[in-house]
């Protein structure tokens, strides 16, 4: 990272660190670029690996979520408000139509173990690592 | 009918919309859909992890100001690996003409989608007047 040598100027000598750091915050946390619709995140656990994505409008019976192996596919579609032939639109922003959205996830999981529901527009999948797949403690027995 | 204040940022990808609010999350533009009919303007936005509850509809001096307030709780005993979307709470406001019945705005939030009605005044729906012969 290079940094003009005014920035070192200034009085204060924390506001590069400060600054740093709210790039930094921003590097970590903040969103990636989505690779498709709708847009995930995914959340780690031990034993279980957890996806959330934001559907509003999306009814919970029009979305079709599929697993196989490590790949996780959630699909569906969002039907259009009707609004009758003279309607005048005056802002589409938003998006209506049929979507597929394939992650993959970092373990294989058991698909008889993937919960799945949606509250207020945003899509909670929870899926179980398959129980062979379950890292094991091994004990060190002394010699 | 325009957007207030948040009219400057509209073509910039929604991430960086985000401005942040006093209880330290970030503030989204929702996605909104405008429609108008015969009876009213209907305005549908999504605002994804609001709850019915935590919907603020404020009009003032035809500024029409909408808010929601995300409680999305994170999933219990796991940690954010990877993030293509921000959580945070919504905010949009839009400057009213005066052909709406302002007493009789109608709100709905379903799915993590309010719809808003506007019915039109009566002084400006269309009348049609009979003509009596004399």
């Amino acid at each position: 990272m290079l940094h003009p040598s005014s920035m070192f100027a200034g009085r204060d000598p924390f506001a590069l660190m400060r600054r740093m750091g709210g790039e930094f915050d921003r590097a970590l946390p903040g969103p990636a670029a989505a690779q498709g619709y709708p847009a995930v995140n995914i959340w780690q656990g031990s034993e279980a690996v957890a996806v959330t994505a934001e559907l509003p409008g999306v009814a919970p019976d029009e979305i079709d979520i599929s697993v196989k192996d490590t790949l996780l596919t959630i699909a569906g579609r969002r039907t259009a408000p009707e609004a009758g032939s003279e309607a005048v639109w005056h802002r589409r922003e938003r998006a209506f139509g049929t979507f597929s959205r394939s992650v993959r996830l970092p373990f294989r999981v058991d698909p008889d173990k993937v919960e799945a529901r949606v509250e207020h527009g945003v899509l909670r999948i929870v899926a179980y690592r398959r129980s062979e797949d379950m890292p094991r403690r091994i004990d060190v027995k002394p010699a | 009918m325009t957007d207030v204040a948040t009219a400057a940022r509209s073509g910039q990808p929604e991430a960086a919309q985000g401005a942040e609010s006093a209880r330290g999350v970030r503030i989204y533009r929702p996605l909104t859909d405008i429609v108008e009919a015969a009876d009213g303007v209907t305005i549908m936005l999504e605002m994804p992890g609001v709850a019915p509850g935590d919907v603020e509809i404020e009009l003032e001096q035809r500024v029409l100001t909408i808010r929601g307030r995300a409680a999305v709780p994170a999933p219990e005993s796991f940690k954010l690996a990877y993030a293509e979307y921000g959580e945070g709470d919504y905010e949009r406001a839009f400057t009213l003409s005066e052909e709406f019945d302002q007493a009789n705005i109608a709100a709905e939030m379903h799915g993590g989608v309010l719809t808003v009605k506007l019915p039109r005044a009566e002084a400006a729906k269309p009348r049609r007047i009979a003509v009596t012969a004399g």
